[in-house]
């Protein structure tokens, strides 16, 4: 077992800006407090599950089903609001197309910026740099700054040194889909290689293709609960059958009637 | 090897323990961004952080010197030994609120020490200030004064203290402003109350003896005062540095305890 979600609940708070000026809120203090607190949502109702090593799981569900929170719990950037997270191992998180990057910065700077960012020391980096730039096919653009990259070869860095950062646990977030053909190509070829080495893999994919191709099991969720759990195929069926009916509005309402 | 990855135990955030390589390499490497991206996208970049302190003296003199008559020797040198170390900390203190804000998708997807951003922010800030004190000099010689040898025990003393207090209150101010966004107006406007509650364009002497008291209560005059005693004479004045490091290590006492407090949230809100 490398992740265990034992009874996970996370609310999160809506912490609103001070409406009406300041003036107000101070006379009104008790009230201000209160709509403070008051505005609460929540993005997983009491979640469990277990992810054991080298297993990739896919998460699928629609907007605001609660994925993205669950790889933040994973990446311990967030807390549970209850329940128990169970990690073990180093999480690596596959960023969004540039964050951590800068566009004044040169393609090598960026690495080691990022690199650093993401829980490398700077010697760790540069030993592994001529790898990270070897990986990303972009020699010869490493000393120009990286506003002169197209939005492709950004993904492709980026994508370039998360490889690299020796994950044990490996969390990506929409954003496989990087880069030429070519890239994709090569970017699948490494999560294999990841796989056969038993790094375990966690995702979250609109694509069903993408996740059937890669998943070894699929969890959907759905309004921050389980709804489904197994091997791809079949969640992927149950998935795709409730996102139809949604789509159609005679559906909806067949839909509803069954559940 | 590793920085937060060989911290494996799941302790609140701003606890946990970090490995000093990794630290001093965040630190570093976000320093060397901000110079950088300074040097880069501007040419002037040392000289603007010289022009706006400059430009802000000469106002100053024309407006409180020539028309108000302030009657201080050498105004101009008077404002821009007061000028100089405030710059530093007005601009740190206007960029604190945006630090994590600004970094959100950072903040919302891997966990690594927050508070170096901060730290990162005021040390580039104090560099430009200590690259700035050759300038101070040139204008001493100009006035027929010069540098003193106390120089070399007071600019470490200061600048320490002066990063210790303004890291604390930067801290205090990122952290908070996550919760309550207002704020980042707010310090705005008290960084401007600050200016002229502080003896920067004025001598603390000028103030009616019933205020001077007061003035014990600004965090900030302590600092101002002993690097203008500094510059303008190299004396160092113990009761007064001593009160400027108190302010320093309660702000930045209080400024971890805010950050600790709500470490473990920001990904919440950013």
């Amino acid at each position: 077992m490398v992740v265990r979600f034992e009874n996970v609940s996370k609310w999160y708070p809506c912490y609103q800006p001070i409406l009406g000026g300041l003036k107000t809120s101070l006379l009104h203090l008790p009230e201000t407090l209160r709509s403070l607190k008051k505005g609460r949502m929540r993005a997983l109702d009491g979640i469990s599950f277990e992810i054991q090593r080298g297993e990739t799981v896919g998460f699928v569900g629609l907007n605001g089903s609660g994925k993205s929170t669950t790889l933040a719990l994973i990446a311990d950037v967030l807390r549970p609001t209850s329940g128990r997270v169970e990690v073990r191992g180093h999480v690596s998180a596959l960023l969004e197309l540039g964050a951590g990057f800068h566009p004044e910065l040169t393609g090598r700077e960026n690495i080691i910026l990022n690199g650093i960012l993401l829980g490398l020391t700077r010697r760790r980096v540069l030993v592994k740099i001529d790898e990270i730039v070897a990986f990303s096919e972009l020699e010869s653009f490493l000393d120009q700054p990286l506003r002169t990259y197209s939005s492709g070869m950004i993904a492709r860095l980026g994508f370039s040194v998360v490889v690299h950062l020796e994950p044990e646990i490996l969390v990506i977030d929409e954003v496989l889909a990087v880069g030429d053909l070519h890239f994709q190509a090569k970017c699948r070829e490494k999560i294999s290689e990841f796989k056969r080495r038993g790094v375990t893999i966690v995702l979250v994919s609109h694509s069903t293709e993408e996740v059937r191709r890669l998943c070894d099991r699929v969890i959907w969720l759905s309004d921050g609960k389980v709804v489904a759990e197994g091997e791809p195929r079949g969640v992927l069926k149950l998935y795709e059958e409730a996102a139809a009916l949604r789509r159609s509005p005679v559906g909806q309402s067949v839909g509803e009637a069954e559940v | 090897m590793r920085g937060p990855a060989s911290c494996l135990a799941r302790t609140p955030y701003a606890c946990r323990s970090i490995h000093g390589e990794y630290l001093k390499d965040l630190l570093l490497i976000l320093i060397q961004k901000e110079l950088k991206i300074r040097y880069k996208s501007s040419w002037l970049g040392y000289l603007w952080s010289l022009a706006h302190p400059l430009a802000f003296a000469l106002i100053y003199y024309v407006a409180f010197g020539i028309f108000m008559r302030v009657q201080i020797p050498d105004y101009p040198l008077f404002l821009i030994c007061g000028l100089f170390p405030w710059q530093w900390l007005a601009n740190s203190l206007y960029a604190s609120p945006l630090v994590f804000l600004g970094n959100a998708s950072l903040v919302k997807r891997v966990w690594f020490p927050r508070n170096v951003l901060v730290a990162a922010v005021v040390l580039n800030d104090g560099i430009h200030f200590v690259l700035s004190i050759p300038v101070i000099s040139g204008f001493l010689l100009a006035y027929h004064l010069s540098p003193s040898w106390s120089w070399l025990i007071g600019i470490p003393l200061l600048v320490l203290a002066q990063f210790t207090l303004v890291y604390g209150v930067a801290l205090a101010i990122a952290s908070l402003n996550l919760f309550f966004r207002d704020l980042e107006r707010l310090t705005a406007l008290l960084v401007t109350f600050l200016l002229f509650l502080t003896p920067v364009v004025y001598a603390d002497s000028m103030i009616p003896a019933g205020y001077r008291a007061l003035l014990h209560l600004n965090p900030v005059a302590p600092l101002i005062l002993s690097w203008r005693n500094l510059f303008l004479s190299g004396s160092l004045q113990p009761p007064v540095i001593a009160l400027a490091w108190l302010y320093a290590l309660l702000a930045v006492a209080l400024g971890s305890l805010i950050y600790q407090k709500l470490a473990s949230r920001f990904a919440e809100v950013v």
